[in-house]
């Protein structure tokens, strides 16, 4: 009830995140032992699996879930709309068109894309390229629209958009193309080398900045946007501001991931139901810890630890992450948003 | 009768409200002449769809008006950057609070918003004048209360207390009374009515409550189909002003009593 400081709160988190970072570099295929973890970790020793396959991957996970989370926070904030989440603003359907055509479209255009050209690099350009189209198309109605629910319409239908464009593509590829397209889109945490992992980073850290900066803003919106402008804030500046950070955000992960479903949607309810805040200055960091520890557990179960077998992230997340939002709900029985 | 010591917070001249578009411009209300003096309480009442919503939406710089010009403390009002008239002008709507997890604290500190740094922080002077406004609304019991807990007369205290934390010359509350009973009427406005003389802010709201504004407000602005008479309740009541707000047909006004009457 009272304002109770988070401290003990984020100490909690703080430590299982460094649990779970342990942990995720240590389970897998080949269990290595948490000795030998620490002793690589601290440049100790060479293990060649951990500096260049685990702990990229363990990275990229920490990324993909704080970041993910925090888009997903964004848009909650800016569409007062508790269904909103990073991909509500068709970041991840454009992101599936870039990869579709260049996956499945080489068959149809043939010449140029010829198979052959496919690498890790241009589904990561194609998917990049297709999310900033999206975002900039979004971006100019937005600039034209008062209304920010008009906004998420706009959003969501760019996203029908996309995805109809994508079925089209299905329909006229090979089934070896179609199971590659598929394989992208069950997202995938590991098979970052060191380099796109920095770009990854770089990029994640623009997008962190603008949200810290905009941490005044989001707690003035949930005033209303009227009330936000008669405390002198520039609505216009912000929206943009953020839905440029979401983007960054979003657009990156689903480039270098594939769309990871469920997490942005997910981590900023649960926080909130954890810290029962609305306050942007608990819940950025709480969301960033939160998203990351949930990521690294969702990706030590989908390497199935000890067997050969590694399940797809994005099945994981759900199912993982469904139940606890569902049981979080009903054991409160009342929303925080 | 105008006192002339009086500082004029805010002054229109023959401003025109309404809506323009490309095609047409449909003007609500014309001739516009009004002064609000400094420590005043003032009412503006009128009936449904007179105009009082989109007056107080140009006062307020939410739209341009058509033509005329609206003076804040001798100021061009379209001459305000938004931080300035934030500092200057505090406001409580009708609408709903995005989000009601905040607690009464929280909503009020956001009334600071204008004042504190790029990542908000409350300085000791922000937190003695959110005090200071929690204080004046008699809210100290209720403020670690989520938003969401509490009645619709609490809601509007704490509102209030946002607007007054936010420390401006003039308050304007677009009709705070609705939604709440009859008690809680009278005291919203009766707390206006202390604000204004304690604290010396201009308070502005519309409201329906005719007769609660003619015994609590120093001023009243009527708003009618032919004209906008802004004057003190007794002078109005002995022009014979109420008469004009509504139709005759169903309601007249009672001069010895200050309320309408059912015919």
């Amino acid at each position: 009830m009272t304002n109770k400081k988070p401290t003990y709160s984020f100490l909690v988190l703080s430590i299982l995140l460094l649990i779970c970072f342990l942990a995720n570099i240590s389970l897998g295929t080949a269990s290595i032992p948490i000795k030998e973890v620490f002793s690589s970790l601290l440049g100790v020793t060479d293990n060649y699996i951990i500096q260049n396959y685990r702990l990229p991957k363990a990275i990229t996970a920490i990324l993909v879930g704080s970041g993910l989370g925090i888009s997903g926070l964004l848009m909650q904030t800016l569409f007062r709309n508790p269904l909103a989440g990073p991909f509500v603003l068709g970041i991840s359907s454009g992101a599936s068109l870039g990869v579709a055509l260049v996956i499945l479209g080489s068959g149809l255009f043939g010449g140029v894309f010829a198979t052959a050209l496919i690498s890790k690099w241009t589904i990561v350009i194609a998917a990049s390229l297709g999310s900033f189209l999206v975002l900039l198309a979004v971006l100019l109605v937005s600039s034209k629209v008062r209304d920010t629910m008009a906004i998420l319409i706009i959003g969501l239908m760019f996203g029908s958009i996309t995805a109809a464009m994508v079925s089209v593509l299905s329909y006229f590829s090979s089934a070896e193309q179609l199971q590659q397209y598929i394989f992208w889109g069950f997202g995938s945490l590991g098979n970052l080398s060191w380099n796109e992992v920095l770009i990854f980073f770089c990029i994640y850290l623009f997008g962190i900045g603008l949200t810290i900066t905009s941490i005044k803003a989001l707690n003035t919106f949930l005033l209303g946007e009227n009330y936000a402008k008669s405390l002198g804030l520039n609505i216009k500046k912000s929206r943009l501001i953020i839905i440029v950070a979401t983007s960054l955000l979003a657009g990156t992960i689903t480039a270098f991931a594939g769309p990871i479903a469920f997490i942005g949607l997910a981590i900023p309810h649960m926080t909130r139901q954890l810290f029962n805040t609305s306050n942007h200055k608990i819940l950025l960091p709480a969301v960033f810890l939160f998203g990351a520890v949930v990521m690294l557990i969702c990706d030590s179960i989908a390497q199935l630890p000890t067997s050969d077998y590694t399940l797809p992230i994005n099945a994981i997340t759900s199912l993982i992450g469904a139940p606890v939002v569902v049981w979080l709900l009903v054991r409160k029985r009342k929303m925080v948003f | 009768m105008k006192e002339n010591n009086k500082h004029i917070i805010l002054k229109t001249e023959n401003l025109s409200i309404g809506y323009q578009s490309k095609k047409a411009t449909s003007v609500v209300a014309q001739h516009i002449n009004i002064e609000l003096n400094q420590g005043e309480l003032i009412g503006l009442v009128g009936a449904n769809g007179i105009g009082k919503s989109t007056l107080l939406r140009t006062l307020t710089s939410i739209q341009q008006p058509i033509a005329g010009t609206i003076q804040l403390n001798d100021r061009h009002l379209e001459d305000y950057s938004a931080i300035e008239l934030a500092k200057t002008m505090s406001l409580v709507l009708t609408e709903q609070l995005m989000s009601k997890n905040l607690s009464v604290f929280e909503l009020i500190a956001l009334g600071r918003q204008p004042y504190t740094n790029w990542v908000g922080n409350l300085s000791e002077y922000d937190l003695s004048v959110i005090h200071k406004a929690i204080d004046q609304t008699n809210l100290s019991e209720l403020k670690h209360r989520k938003c969401f807990e509490l009645s619709d007369g609490q809601l509007q205290k704490a509102m209030i207390a946002r607007a007054l934390a936010q420390d401006t010359n003039l308050i304007i509350l677009d009709e705070p009374t609705t939604h709440l009973d009859m008690y809680h009427k009278a005291y919203i406005l009766k707390l206006l009515q202390k604000l204004a003389k304690d604290t010396n802010k201009t308070i502005l709201f519309s409201s329906h409550e005719i007769d609660l504004a003619i015994q609590l407000c120093d001023t009243m602005i009527v708003m009618t189909n032919h004209d906008i008479i802004i004057d003190s309740p007794c002078n109005l009541i002995e022009k014979s002003v109420f008469e004009t707000l509504f139709p005759k047909d169903l309601i007249s006004f009672d001069k010895s009593t200050g309320n309408f009457r059912v015919k």
